[in-house]
């Protein structure tokens, strides 16, 4: 009995390892024909070990195209992706607070609006905001791409919301009768018990900026401020004969900040998104 | 004295006032709810009665023209078509793989974290630029998958070249990135009390009935979360179709989002790509709305539960 149960035990293992490794094989291949040569990818070979590594690829990639280097472009997504995580958890948790914390007339209906727009299509208002934008003659800057944040998330002001539903409110009626104001309360009391919550939004607030291509592809049109998904598509289509090697060798690189996030937060993003989708 | 006559003076009570407090903490989303959904909604369905495109000067209304077009346009009636079709081959694959993974990785084992983050990864990379084109290599004529296939003796297919085909590669890249709707299940599993299961194996169920007669159940309120949220991402899909195959072969793979921004920007026919849109955000609020009509055939929810 002891022994079937365990070579059950390790069947599991094998089988939930090996399809484990088919799904990320994808992202492996990816990165080991970052050191292939551009005859080797194009050969279609399924091994992950190159024949002959070929680390010049970085360097080739690293320079980019139209004169400017990867090192710009990854800048670029840096920044946009900092500043507008930084403006979603700021106003999230404000909003968040008003809708959880405050009595205030008018509350449901915006509470219903908030939910609307988190179902609501973003293609459906693309192409109004695009014209807006460039009607304020600001389509080809970064301000679509950051400001919008600043006005909350729905989707993280609904995950901050239920974190709050957490905390107990005899926290607030005890610093109410201390003499907190309702917004003492918050930067005191709310906004450091938040912190959870907070570290989950900016993880996946950052991938999801990180990672955006549509946003880049409808408002940047100069070179230098491309975010690096923008380039990496550019370069793929750039040259008349693509160099593979240096596509994936710059792809790669634009996805180690995420696996790093993922690497040192994981905890917090799966807890995060369990919660978050559960309740309401 | 002064502490109190300060409490009582009109700047103090109207800052304080709970209606002020409210509005001061919720306007940021007020602004950004007016600003960049309310104002371009409405934008969007005045130009949709309109020819208007960037950067003429007249505009002028056509009436319900845009609309009554849509169904003349064989690329937007091909269009819509494959977009029902990638939804509906994606949306419930994607949510049975999700809920089978996530259901085969709920034993209590340190191990299960560590796959968990495993099988998380393509959720995690997956709508990125650099994957799609991976992915688009792997799918190449010369590619890993009829590498495998040839290998095997079979023969080998051109995916991008057949336009009844080259939707499969991007299903099969959006039911990869199951991922999140995994861990939302894990967290659904993990709250079901162990004590229906307990009784359950008392009374001589066995796995399978135990999975359709309690798990299922229990997680339905889950199921149509992820069934709502999934369905509108998949309605959206843009970049996979947009970085790897452009919509071609001959419109085989242009799915509806890539067909409006084609129009809006490629073409300048904004007026059209917002009716295209409209017309979209209708058929979405049908859809969801039938699901969460049908909800109340299929989710379970306990006594006691609003």
């Amino acid at each position: 009995m002891r022994i079937k149960g365990g070579t059950r035990r390790l069947i599991y293992h094998i089988v939930v390892i090996v399809f484990g490794f088919l799904m990320i094989y994808p992202v492996l291949w990816m990165i080991s024909g970052s050191f292939k040569d551009n005859s080797e990818i194009l050969r279609g070979s399924l091994s992950l070990i190159p024949k002959s590594v070929k680390v010049s690829n970085y360097s080739t990639g690293w320079k980019g195209f139209a004169g400017t280097s990867f090192g710009r472009f990854f800048l670029n997504s840096f920044v946009i992706t900092a500043v507008a995580t930084f403006g979603t958890v700021i106003s999230s948790s404000l909003v968040a607070y008003a809708f959880s914390r405050v009595k205030f007339k008018g509350k449901k209906f915006w509470f219903t609006c908030m939910l609307a727009t988190m179902m609501l299509p973003s293609q459906v208002i693309m192409i109004p905001s695009f014209l807006i934008w460039y009607k304020l003659g600001l389509s080809d800057s970064y301000v679509p791409l950051i400001f919008p944040y600043f006005c909350g998330q729905a989707f993280f002001i609904y995950q901050m919301m239920q974190f709050m539903k957490g905390i107990p409110r005899e926290l607030d009626e005890a610093a109410t009768i201390d003499g907190c104001s309702k917004y003492t309360i918050y930067t005191n009391i709310i906004l450091p018990l938040l912190k959870p919550s907070i570290v989950t939004t900016v993880i996946i607030q950052f991938y999801w900026k990180w990672d955006d291509y549509m946003g880049p592809l409808l408002y940047l049109s100069k070179p230098e401020s491309y975010t690096a998904s923008l380039a990496i598509k550019m370069f793929a289509d750039s040259a008349s004969k693509t160099d593979y090697g240096a596509m994936f060798a710059m792809s790669t690189l634009s996805l180690i900040p995420v696996f790093l996030i993922f690497l040192i937060f994981n905890r917090y993003l799966v807890e995060g998104i369990g919660t978050s989708g559960l309740k309401g | 004295m002064t502490q109190k006559a300060e409490r009582t003076s009109g700047f103090y009570s109207f800052i304080n006032n709970t209606n002020t407090v409210g509005y001061v903490f919720a306007f940021p989303f007020i602004f950004g709810f007016i600003c960049f959904s309310f104002i371009p909604i409405v934008t969007s369905f005045y130009y949709s009665f309109t020819d208007y495109s960037m950067g003429s000067k007249t505009l002028t209304y056509v009436g319900f023209k845009n609309f009554i077009d849509l169904f003349s346009d064989e690329v937007f009636i091909k269009s819509l078509g494959i977009t029902l079709k990638y939804v509906l081959l994606s949306v419930p694959l994607k949510l049975a793989f999700a809920l089978l993974v996530a259901f085969v990785l709920t034993r209590k084992s340190s191990m299960v974290t560590l796959y968990r983050s495993l099988y998380y990864v393509p959720s995690l990379v997956g709508g990125s630029v650099a994957v799609a084109l991976v992915w688009k290599q792997l799918f190449a004529r010369k590619g890993l998958f009829n590498v495998v296939l040839s290998d095997m003796g079979l023969k080998t297919i051109n995916w991008f070249g057949d336009q009844k085909l080259a939707l499969y590669p991007l299903i099969l890249m959006t039911v990869w990135q199951f991922g999140s709707s995994m861990i939302i299940f894990a967290a659904g599993l993990k709250e079901i009390p162990s004590t229906y299961y307990e009784a359950a194996r008392i009374d001589g169920a066995n796995g399978r009935q135990t999975f359709f007669k309690i798990t299922l159940p229990c997680l339905s309120p889950i199921i149509l979360y992820n069934l709502v949220m999934q369905t509108i991402q998949a309605f959206m899909s843009f970049t996979q179709a947009f970085v790897i195959t452009q919509g071609g072969p001959n419109n085989g793979t242009l799915l509806y989002a890539l067909n409006v921004y084609n129009q809006a920007f490629k073409y300048n026919h904004m007026g059209y790509a917002c009716a295209m849109s409209w017309f979209m955000l209708v058929v979405m609020s049908i859809i969801t709305l039938v699901i969460f009509k049908s909800s109340k055939f299929w989710v379970f929810s306990e006594g006691g539960d609003e």
